[in-house]
């Protein structure tokens, strides 16, 4: 029987294909493509964190190596056997007991002193940083460029190597700004300011995402970071500032531009040329909406395919959504979505 | 003379109830022991539910995109898992414990207020039914102004802004609907249960002691229950007030937590947390002392510093109370507050390592009898080690600020509390299975029991880790396909159904032995406290003879004495003392009078529920209803004459 069994085993090791596949579904699933994976900084704050953790990791792994190897030791040598006579009455042992407790505030203290260093090392504001306000709502986050006059959503892009400060509040519940490979969270509170420092080494595309439960869709309240390199910033802020186009007469996006005027769209989202409201509005500003390759809080793809699917019936796609289905008809969803499209 | 019989016959509605059998028997009891087996099994009723609501979550989560529930499905499950596993599962166990053992083990004839402890039970209950009966009575749907593709279902008609109900997320104007409402005032219920309780066991701690029986002697579990009702009694108030405050935010307008009345959502967060962090050294404690008892007795040798233990577990309850903005490490809090409270959280550390350092001590040089109380007991610091350790990791708080919101803290929560306090728990009922029932457990399933849930938990919770490093955000109804979660999510949702046949297996095990198991004998374990003095299964009057104390482990030092070596020798006259406590025990020497049992603990109780639904649906009518059953509670219960003096009465005639 055990010579079967260990048959079996050693056939299912000696299986080339059974090993790749395993190897495969252990190494993708915990090494490579993993987005939004904390343990991958891409830029100096994001690194500084990281190397405080791995450092108590490792200082945690000594711990555990000890005490379950103690645990597991203890178990083996004094498991009841049919000769073990009674045991000694320990009752205590005052220096050891000491020596238990010391020695774990001296390994505490020294983990203390590099995170109370660091806390104020991550908090303090950087010279010279861009300063960008984050404004979280259920459940997209707007961004707007004081220093450049723009306002966009869902993709926050930055340029790289530069420190940046983000300014942030909530326009309704709590939500959480978090872009892994970049720093930590940090909440959205209504009512007050919280700030955030982000950094990138290098022109990437990051993800980011609501960390605090903020109600129905809070999962699907996703986000981008996007670095350019400097000259690249400078091309899209520019590409940015201005304002939307009028489509050529008769073409499908002219129709589009229509539904957008008619239907109902305007009650929430901004166009800049087309539909200019002065103040905020609940909705993300679409002016440059066919540049974004992600929409609906980042929680879809722009392609024509979703995108109908969003315009058909927004709340399928994000339940509780603030955006209203309005019975657009297939017609109308075609050249709206040419006409958003071309909103570049 | 007169006068004053036909006044207390006059004011005295019933009779007080005689029956000890059937279910008057149950709902009239004042017996601590009659309470803590309802406790018991009503908290392993709601484990069941709050179990197969996690196994709804793990389907919802074992694929990527997945959509076998909808957002506000989920959102419910999730709400409500935490809150019946906290509120509803391990307090009320842990109060299953308190309301056996206390007496037992300080040697007392019931707990000071035995009417009150009455009344902590069916409170407790008709809290966990109000809660509930949101699946029936509750709607929840979109923030105003929002839209919803379909209807809520009933499974999502159920509070759904986590058990935490951050601000101002579970306002009014973003959970509309009465879902939030019920779990506001059913938790207010829940807490006037526990605060019952926690002055009821304080009371009867300092005052019902057995001759002989100080301070110092006491039992760890004993000093465990006594911390962990000073935690209930300063820590719910909190709660109380800022539950009071959401339910007159949500029903009558006032803004203590909305910014558009001035008021501040962080100062829920702090008030939340005030009452949470003591809140999970009340999960946590009552199961450090069963393993504190459980350890000594299969491993032969006295607890290692016994003195340090009690008051490691006491500075773990004080350090309890400074450390809760460790929860919000990445809200809006000063660098100053996250560094004070970084290291108050290491601070805590140090107590706790003292605990787990002298466990090890305990059993070190012992003689190990590797019996399914003491396999969980083991199993217990395993798992707490490494939720302890995970623990150290979120005191460094930028680190923390990482992994909070994620599945990291998942993870290190339920090592902690299924790994910490579920495992002790467990071992508990096993240790305590044949005072109780006076039969013994199957050791063979319980055995297969204990390795099943081992495997299940660690396949559950320990991927967990890696999910939230790999960016696993908590609460989340769905992930996308792209950040290539989904393995691990699989495996994470086999670990959690492997984990409910152990459950299945425990039941079985559990319900054959009560009726079928072989008979137990008095002290089966050889122990070393005094509940073991009496016969299994306790009788009513638990002592025949108010007992004596002499020693720390009283029990054992009657059986053993130590050789000039150190080790334990059995008296010649330890058997003899057993054959003789097992014949007094059964045969009290004169008559013993037993607190009468009583109606209106039930009926006071009875009436908060409908206070609770007077204040969500604004109605006068129902608002009566239940002043009418407090009423009737309250001077029932003050009027009532004790049966002896009735029966003197009659006498006198």
């Amino acid at each position: 029987m055990k010579y079967r069994i260990k048959k079996m085993i050693n056939l299912f090791l000696s299986n080339k294909k059974i090993n790749i596949a395993l190897f495969a579904a252990f190494f993708t699933s915990c090494i490579e493509n993993a987005p939004l994976d904390s343990l991958s900084p891409e830029g100096p704050y994001a690194r500084t964190i990281d190397a405080l953790f791995w450092r108590t990791f490792w200082i945690a792994v000594v711990i555990f190596v000890i005490v379950q190897g103690a645990l597991l030791l203890a178990v083996i040598i004094y498991r009841e056997k049919p000769d073990t006579p009674e045991p000694k009455q320990i009752h205590g042992n005052v220096k050891l007991e000491l020596l238990w407790t010391i020695i774990p505030v001296l390994i505490l203290a020294s983990i203390a002193v590099p995170t109370v260093r660091t806390i104020f090392e991550l908090a303090k504001e950087p010279e010279d940083a861009m300063k960008i306000e984050v404004v979280g709502h259920q459940w997209w986050f707007e961004y707007k460029y004081p220093d450049h006059g723009i306002t966009t959503a869902n993709i926050l892009v930055i340029p790289e190597k530069t420190p940046i400060r983000l300014e942030m509040w909530s326009n309704d519940v709590m939500h959480n700004f978090w872009v892994p490979k970049l720093n930590g969270k940090r909440y959205l509170v209504p009512g007050q300011l919280t700030y955030l420092n982000l950094l990138a080494d290098n022109p990437d595309e990051f993800w980011a995402q609501c960390g605090e439960y903020c109600g129905l869709s809070h999962s699907k309240m996703r986000a981008r970071v996007i670095s350019l390199s400097k000259d690249e910033f400078n091309e899209w802020v520019e590409n940015e500032k201005r304002s939307a186009e009028k489509p050529e007469e008769g073409t499908l996006a002219a129709k589009g531009e229509q539904v957008y005027l008619n239907a109902g769209c305007t009650q929430c989202h901004i166009i800049n040329g087309v539909w200019d409201v002065q103040g905020d509005r609940v909705a993300p500003n679409l002016t440059h909406v066919g540049s974004r390759h992600v929409l609906g809080g980042a929680s879809f793809n722009n392609n024509p395919d979703d995108l109908a699917q969003w315009l058909a019936n927004p709340a399928a796609v994000k339940p509780g959504t603030f955006m209203p289905n309005l019975e657009l008809t297939e017609e109308e969803i075609l050249a709206l979505i040419e006409y958003l499209g071309s909103l570049k | 003379m007169n006068e004053t019989k036909s006044q207390k016959e006059l004011l005295t509605i019933f009779k007080r109830p005689s029956s000890t059998t059937g279910i008057w028997s149950w709902i009239t009891t004042v017996d601590h022991k009659k309470i803590g087996i309802m406790y018991g099994y009503a908290a392993f009723f709601f484990l069941l539910i709050g179990g197969l609501e996690a196994l709804i979550l793990r389907i919802q989560l074992s694929q990527p995109d997945n959509n076998f529930l909808s957002a506000a499905e989920y959102n419910a499950m999730f709400t409500m898992h935490g809150t019946t596993m906290v509120f509803l599962v391990i307090m009320p166990l842990s109060a299953a414990f308190f309301n056996y053992l206390l007496p037992l083990q300080i040697g007392a004839r019931d707990v000071a207020f035995p009417r009150l402890n009455a009344l902590s039970y069916w409170l407790w209950i008709f809290g966990g039914i109000f809660l509930y009966s949101t699946f029936i009575f509750g709607t929840a749907g979109a923030p105003q102004g929002g839209y919803l593709a379909e209807e809520i279902g009933w499974l999502g008609n159920a509070p759904n802004g986590g058990w935490f109900g951050y601000q101002p997320n579970a306002a009014f104007k973003y959970s509309p609907g009465t879902a939030m409402d019920y779990w506001a005032l059913g938790l207010q219920i829940l807490g006037i249960s526990s605060l019952v309780s926690a002055f009821n066991f304080i009371t009867t701690i300092l005052n019902m002691r057995a001759k002989g029986m100080r301070f110092m002697r006491m039992p760890v579990f004993t000093w465990m229950t006594f911390a962990v009702a000073f935690l209930l009694a300063f820590s719910l108030p909190i709660i109380a007030i800022a539950l009071f405050f959401v339910t007159f935010d949500r029903q009558f307008g006032t803004t203590f937590f909305l910014t558009e009345g001035g008021g501040d959502p962080v100062l829920w967060q702090h008030l939340f947390w005030l009452f949470g962090h003591p809140e999970v050294y009340i999960l946590i404690l009552p199961a450090f002392g069963i393993v504190s008892e459980i350890l000594p007795t299969f491993s032969r040798k006295p607890l290692f510093g016994y003195a340090a233990i009690v008051f490691a577990g006491f500075g773990i309850a004080f350090i309890g109370f400074g450390v809760w903005a460790h929860h919000m490490f990445a809200s809006a809090i000063s660098p100053v507050a996250q560094a004070g409270f970084g290291l108050s959280t290491m601070v805590i550390a140090v107590p706790t390592g003292v605990k787990i350092f002298n466990w090890l001590g305990t059993i070190w040089g012992g003689k190990l009898s590797l019996k399914t109380p003491m396999l969980f007991s083991l199993g217990f610091i395993a798992m707490f080690v490494i939720g302890g350790l995970s623990g150290v990791t979120h005191s460094v708080v930028p680190a923390d600020t990482q992994q909070t919101d994620t599945y990291y803290i998942v993870a290190h929560f339920h090592y902690v509390l299924f790994g910490g306090a579920m495992f002790g728990i467990f071992a508990g009922l096993y240790y305590w299975f044949p005072k109780v029932w006076g039969r013994m457990y199957n050791e063979t399933l319980g055995q297969l029991h204990f390795w099943l849930m081992l495997i299940g938990f660690n396949l559950t919770f320990g991927p967990m880790h890696w999910l939230g490093l790999q960016g696993q955000i908590r609460r989340t109804w769905v992930y996308a396909e792209e950040t290539n979660l989904g393995f691990w999510n699989l495996i994470v949702t086999i670990g959690a159904f492997i984990i409910a046949v152990s459950i299945l297996i425990f039941m079985a095990n559990w319900i054959f032995s009560k009726r079928k198991g072989p008979t137990a004998p008095m002290d089966p374990w050889d122990a070393r406290t005094i509940e073991w003095t009496m016969p299994s299964p306790t009788p009513v009057w638990n002592f025949s003879t108010p007992p004596e104390i002499e020693s720390l482990d009283d029990f054992w030092h009657r059986k053993y004495d130590e050789g000039s070596d150190g080790r334990a020798i059995r008296k010649d006259t330890a058997d003899q003392l057993i054959v003789q406590l097992e014949e007094d025990g059964l045969n009290p020497k004169e008559h013993i009078e037993l607190p009468n049992p009583s109606y209106f603990p039930f009926i006071l109780a009875s009436g908060l529920p409908f206070l609770g639904y007077a204040i969500i649906y604004k109605s006068i009518g129902l608002a009566g209803l239940g002043l009418v059953l407090l009423l009737i509670g309250g001077f029932g219960w003050a009027l009532e004459p004790i049966e002896e003096e009735l029966l003197e009465d009659k006498k006198d005639e």
